[in-house]
């Protein structure tokens, strides 16, 4: 059963670095930061990668919307085994208003345009923690979607998805094409070694714009502004339950 | 004109394992016993601690029985270690002759970093000699050279006062003319002009061994194998690393580099010259009160907290980059004796001063970090050049101490060994005895530039400082020597020893007694480890080895307290008890490390060995 599969890669500040709040609090400081692969982005592409090896996949092409900087992340989804990539050009004040709903609809075009049958992203990313674009994308397309996977594989022409909710795990059979969004579990992403970001180099990235696939980015979500969170402060020690009472009512919880 | 070629390197190869036991049997201290043969030996249980295969070989491990070892290896012209100043220079200026001749040249650089600059940590201020030679339009391209340096203040401090030190012209600590930057964002700079220029950069890659020819020549470096657990033992995702084979490749790892330090083992690089000498660096960023911000100062300052004998003092820099950013920071010299002083707490003591304090009052901390530099300066240059490559650098070490300026230098190095190959690695025929090119003209050419006179003028005035008065005699002896005779003396003094040789045992020091963080202009370790973004894959062996895992709790804890418990900027080594009560044992957070060699410089036993960890770890430094 050989299909082509699109992926979808989201690049952000590496999980661990401190965020600075802008001074004009408009964002945050971005200048100089650390980016990399938004690690449920790294498991789809892992993914995507052992299905193509699994025979089942006959065709891998990673897609990322962004600035110039985003070819660095197509380039590591190459390294990983992808066969070629996509990159949609979206720079400055359009890039800081990209958000899910436009990502979505340049999916949707593009899994048309390539007729790709299964699209496969991460559930979140980590920098707004949407969890909106795969499901978006299922419904712009009209696809069955098997969102937080942490299971995929093939029965016959359909896919047996083991998705993570919260009562545990619940098991689906959609037909493809479909969408789906990988969790954690879904496996553990391969390094992208020396070798094959050499290798990655010879492979080819299109590139094109919004408007070559026919979608409006324009946003409908417009930031007013970014705080940090409130500074924590120091809890009170009670000596009695009496004392701890009284406090409860006097702060007008209890 | 790279050709990708598979070689089937078998992992028994012979130049791998002799360069690895050559650099084992000599670091072997004599009296002690490598954990292998103690567990024959003797009922002894010393906890294990060291996993990593450079200490527990791989060949003899049943858990790497039919495991792939075999690794891919392409051919470059050049393959430069390390993405610095001295690094990108050499690059650059490689890639500037290709083009100017017209000649096809691969050069291939690789860094441990995830990205360039994220490992760069100075204070600093740039003399802006070598970039005028690299790029003369340095300025139209964008660099990042923001704020020029319009006061330079230097104080000796005393506990609660200052004394002004006029800054008269010809002094070595003179500024005038000079670009307060910020490091990491002009090494970033230097790699965007590399890749413009066409050199293959692969930050994330760290080069972990030294490849040599049947010849005993260097043939290139292998990268690290990724995917081992912390036990050693293979992940399923293990892999091996890749070889990268060149004509000539050079070594710019910065201070104490690890490659370096088996390559002047291996080749015998140190034999005419002085140990190096070394300091560690601390600093921090601060986005500071509007009000106090004076763009373009320099501050200097020596003394308090410190003793007379312990070399050491402050920078305070005003950048001026369009927001109130201040980079200061504290040096202290690693032959200090006492082995209960902390140079970290120094650092933090000494912002409380009342003449620095009030800088950074209402203002904010952004960023921490630490390094070491050398200060041997010229006594302890190394031969440069060997069979196959050279250093350059401040891996071979070519900081000017009293100015605290090596960038240039290093950055001059680099070039001139770009110059040196350059005519060499294009010819159609290869003129050379060995496999790997032997480029001596390197070393010529840097004994016949200003880095050489630059060097020697002020060879005399550190190890001036090793007198009864200390810090006086060395301000006085400066005074005389370099400010008036401008260096010319004949005579050259020697450093003391090693700087692992200095400490004292702990019965013959007294404790400092350090006031506690307030955690508005003092703060602890913890807090600072966390701001300097330092973060390692978690599973994977400590790549601070030890070679004898007994050493520490015997002989380091035993007789000096421990003092890396002190001395490591990020808290990476902690003697906690056993968990069956009685005794202490090393426990050693490898992830918080921010690869600043202090540890394998200043152990006492010489018993640490920083190796390398899997490429892309470390700290996450933003223009430091």
């Amino acid at each position: 059963f050989q299909v082509g599969l699109l992926v979808s890669v989201k690049r952000f500040f590496l999980f661990l670095f401190e965020i600075r709040v802008k001074p004009d609090k408009s964002g945050v400081v971005t200048d100089g930061v650390k980016h990399s692969m938004n690690p449920f982005c790294e498991i789809a592409v892992e993914e995507a990668v052992k299905l193509k090896e699994k025979k089942l996949i006959k065709e891998v092409v990673a897609v990322s919307c962004g600035p110039q900087q985003a070819q660095e992340t197509i380039r590591t989804a190459l390294a990983m085994g992808a066969d070629r990539g996509i990159h949609v050009q979206v720079a400055g004040k359009d890039y800081e208003n990209l958000g899910p709903l436009q990502v979505s609809k340049i999916m949707a075009a593009l899994a048309k345009k390539e007729e790709a049958q299964l699209v496969i992203l991460g559930k979140q990313a980590i920098d707004d923690d949407c969890n909106q674009t795969g499901q978006m994308t299922a419904a712009l397309l009209d696809w069955p979607q098997g969102t937080f996977a942490s299971e995929v594989s093939f029965e016959g022409d359909k896919l047996k998805v083991v998705r993570e909710i919260d009562g545990g795990l619940e098991t689906i059979t959609i037909n493809t094409p479909a969408v789906v969004t990988a969790d954690l579990r879904l496996n553990t992403p391969r390094y992208a070694t020396l070798p094959n970001i050499m290798k990655a180099k010879k492979k080819k990235i299109a590139i094109m714009k919004p408007e070559d696939l026919g979608v409006d980015i324009t946003s409908r979500v417009e930031v007013l502004r970014v705080d940090e969170p409130p500074q924590r402060e120091a809890g009170v020690k009670v000596e009695t339950v009496q004392d701890l009472v009284g406090k409860l009512k006097d702060s007008g919880l209890v | 004109c790279g050709k990708i070629s598979r070689y089937i390197v078998v992992s028994r190869s012979h130049r791998c394992i002799r360069a690895l036991q050559t650099r084992q049997t000599e670091h072997a201290v004599p009296q002690l016993y490598t954990a292998l043969q103690r567990r024959a030996c003797s009922s002894l249980s010393v906890p294990r601690i060291t996993t990593h295969y450079t200490i527990h070989s791989r060949d003899k491990d049943p858990r790497w029985e039919g495991i792939e070892m075999e690794r891919f290896a392409d051919e470059a012209d050049v393959v430069i270690v390390g993405g610095g100043p001295a690094g990108l220079s050499a690059a650059i200026r490689l890639k500037q002759l290709a083009n100017e001749h017209e000649k096809e040249l691969r050069v291939c650089l690789v860094e441990k970093a995830s990205q360039i600059g994220a490992h760069t940590l100075s204070g600093a201020c740039l003399e802006p000699s070598a970039l005028n030679e690299l790029f003369p339009d340095w300025k139209e391209r964008g660099a990042p050279l923001n704020t020029e340096v319009t006061e330079d203040v230097f104080s000796i401090l005393t506990e609660k006062h200052r004394i002004p030190v006029p800054m008269l012209p010809g002094l070595p600590m003179q500024n005038h003319g000079n670009y307060i930057v910020r490091l990491g964002n002009f090494v970033r700079w230097l790699g965007e002009q590399a890749e413009e220029l066409g050199v293959e950069l692969y930050p994330g890659y760290a080069a972990s061994e030294v490849l040599f020819h049947e010849d005993g020549s260097v043939k290139g470096i292998a990268t690290n194998d990724v995917g081992i657990a912390k036990d050693g033992s293979p992940k399923d995702v293990f892999e091996r690393g890749m070889e990268l084979h060149a004509k000539v490749t050079l070594f710019g790892e910065g201070c104490h580099g690890h490659l370096a330090k088996q390559l002047y083992k291996q080749f015998n690089l140190r034999e005419n010259c002085e140990p190096q000498t070394y300091a560690i660096g601390l600093k921090e960023l601060w986005m500071i009160d509007e009000k106090k911000w004076r763009p373009g100062r320099v501050e200097h300052s020596v003394g308090w907290p410190l003793n007379r004998n312990t070399y050491g003092g402050s920078f305070l820099y005003h950048l001026n980059e369009g927001e109130p950013l201040v980079a200061l920071g504290f040096v202290i010299g690693l032959d200090y004796s006492n082995p209960y002083l902390s140079p970290f707490r120094e650092f933090q003591r000494w912002k409380h001063h009342p003449f620095v304090a009030p800088t950074l009052e209402g203002g904010n901390r952004i960023a921490y970090g630490a390094r070491a530099l050398n200060e041997g300066g010229f006594q302890s240059i190394p031969k440069l050049t060997f069979p196959g490559g050279l250093l350059i650098g401040c891996s071979p070490g070519f900081m000017n101490v009293p100015k605290i300026k090596g960038t240039h230098t290093a950055m001059k190095s680099g070039m001139l060994a770009a110059e040196a190959i350059f005519p060499q690695v294009v010819a159609e025929e290869l003129d050379s005895e060995t496999a790997g090119l032997h480029i001596p003209e390197y070393a010529e050419n840097l004994k016949n530039s200003w880095v050489w006179k630059e060097l020697r003028a002020v060879r005399n005035i550190r190890p001036s400082f090793h007198n009864y008065f200390g810090l006086y005699g060395g301000m006085v002896y400066t005074g005389i020597f370099y400010w008036i005779l401008r260096g010319k003396e004949p005579w050259t003094l020697k450093h003391c020893g090693t700087d692992a040789d200095q400490l004292k045992p702990a019965k013959d020091c007294t404790p400092i007694d350090y006031p506690k963080p307030d955690g508005k202009i003092s703060f602890d370790l913890l807090s600072s480890v966390a701001l300097s973004g330092t973060n390692h894959e978690g599973d994977q062996p400590a790549h601070l080895t030890l070679r004898d895992d007994g050493v520490p709790v015997a002989r380091n804890l035993g007789i000096y307290d421990g003092p890396e418990q002190r001395f490591c900027p990020a808290g990476v080594y902690e003697y906690v008890p056993l968990e069956t009560g009685d005794g202490m044992r090393l426990q050693i957070n490898a992830q918080n490390c921010v690869h600043c060699k202090t540890c394998d410089i200043k152990d006492p036993s010489q018993n640490i060995n920083w190796v390398v960890p899997e490429g892309g770890g470390g700290p996450a430094y933003n223009g430091m």
